[in-house]
């Protein structure tokens, strides 16, 4: 295997404590009561993956403004040279703290929302939160940020994609995330609720297409959904490639959800420096390169393209970390992922009684993990 | 085009133009997304500042690298750049 490269972007997942309670966040099931690094330990963080290489800064969680200490982790970031992004719901995005943070030198803020009306993002966030969403958006605009707006799409909004284009263009959005839910932790468990059928994902590429045609539109990056794809999605570019994510703990991960992956001891930078971390640890090494591979990738011609997939959707319905992503049309597993197409395709008045919509509360955190 | 000297090509707002030791290049930030240019490329996104116009980037690259000949090319840059949206003009 090559040496592997620097870090360049680092994921800093601040808090898992979030207003919203939306149904698809990929944040771990358990995330209920966990420790938070303090201040200084984040300070360090950011110094010391600066200093391997990283240029991208995420602040993320949970809901990031949940931490009263945020304006002064991006002003250390930006002191550090990073482009600083702020991923938020919008929640506690209010105008004193959106000049601090502008004080502060954050280069761009990501607004989320989750559909382009009030019935279906107050319901999939289990909040009341779309109003104050559309005036955060407005502020985020009068302050000068670039403003990109991020929809996680599924089964429950993916008919209302004009509107969410539209909307993002009434509100001025630079560029619109239109990302269909990726089927980990929340999501996953909820994936009957969440998958579209494919008519519905047909319909709505044909709505992007024609956006992206006008003038008027922002940017738009349309991920979709891989179960529908018959090659395995490059994940994040490599595992322990170019993303270097933090969780509130302090643990450190390859990815923000590789931490479900079993038979993984994953270093935490209070007591691991983040250069070790990255070069050295078993949790960054175990899925670099091809080494890890078996059959059908390890002699297949495009495992350079698609680098065998994602770990995490291979251990979620292959039962194996290292098994080929069950995405693949090559994999013994594909048929997992055609059952679950294969229920999708059901139209609603036939479909069994699912179990109900899991929100991701404390409540239900605590539930599951004592399960 | 915009006035007798031509247009006065400058990076977007909100995109960042850095050195990044460890990358060995310069880079161009930007929401979520980075570029790595290459040395030709950094040079003359140095230059796209809204003062100058393309003539006098052209102008400068040359005397800077003792050579001649370079408006095509600085030319063929700017326009992939503005595709990319990485500059407008001033």
């Amino acid at each position: 295997m090559n040496a592997p490269g620097p870090p360049l972007w680092l994921l800093a997942e601040l808090t898992y404590r979030c207003p919203l309670h939306c149904a698809f966040c990929y944040n771990p099931l358990g995330f209920a009561d966990g420790a938070e690094l303090p201040t200084e330990d984040w300070l360090r963080v950011l110094r010391e993956a600066r200093a391997l290489g990283a240029v991208q800064c995420g602040f993320s969680g949970g809901e990031p403004m949940l931490r009263d200490d945020l304006e002064t982790l991006v002003a250390e970031a930006h002191r550090l040279g990073y482009y600083t992004n702020l991923l938020t719901s919008g929640i506690g995005l209010d105008e004193r703290r959106m000049a601090a943070l502008r004080e502060s030198g954050l280069d761009h803020i990501q607004l989320s929302f989750q559909d382009s009306t009030r019935e279906v993002n107050d319901f999939l966030s289990s909040t009341r939160t779309f109003d104050l969403k559309r005036t955060v958006a407005a502020s985020i605009k009068r302050h000068g940020y670039p403003m990109v707006l991020n929809v996680v799409v599924h089964r429950l909004n993916i008919d209302h994609v004009d509107r969410i284009i539209a909307m993002a263009a009434e509100l001025g959005a630079e560029y619109l995330e239109l990302a269909n839910a990726q089927y980990y932790a929340w999501a996953h468990l909820n994936r009957d609720h969440l998958l579209p059928s494919r008519a519905q994902l047909e319909r709505a590429e044909a709505v992007v297409a024609d956006w992206r045609r006008r003038a008027d539109a922002p940017r738009i990056y349309h991920v979709v959904p891989d179960y529908y794809e018959s090659r395995p999605k490059r994940c994040m570019n490599g595992w322990g490639a170019v993303f270097l994510t933090v969780t509130p703990d302090g643990t450190a991960l390859p990815c923000h959800t590789a931490r479900m992956l079993p038979g993984l001891a994953f270093p935490n930078v209070r007591d691991t420096g983040l250069r070790e971390i990255w070069y050295d640890s078993e949790g960054f090494n175990r899925y670099r390169g091809d080494d890890w591979m078996r059959e059908p990738c390890r002699s297949c011609p495009e495992k350079t393209q698609d680098l065998g997939g994602c770990r995490c959707q291979a251990y979620l319905l292959a039962g194996d970390p290292a098994a080929a992503d069950p995405v693949c049309t090559r994999s013994p597993d594909r048929a997992q992922v055609d059952a679950a197409i294969a229920r999708a395709q059901i139209t609603d008045d036939g479909r069994p009684p699912a179990q109900p919509l899991l929100f991701r509360t404390p409540k239900a955190s605590r539930a599951l993990a004592g399960r | 085009m915009s006035g007798a000297s031509g247009p006065m090509p400058r990076i977007v707002r909100h995109y960042r133009l850095q050195w990044e030791p460890v990358q060995d290049c310069h880079v161009l930030l930007y929401p979520e997304g980075m570029v790595q240019l290459n040395r030709s490329a950094a040079e003359i996104l140095r230059r796209c500042d809204g003062t100058r116009s393309v003539a006098a980037i052209v102008a400068e690259l040359e005397a800077a690298f003792a050579t001649s000949g370079l408006a095509a090319d600085v030319a063929q840059f700017l326009e992939h750049a503005r595709a990319q949206r990485w500059i407008e003009s001033a």
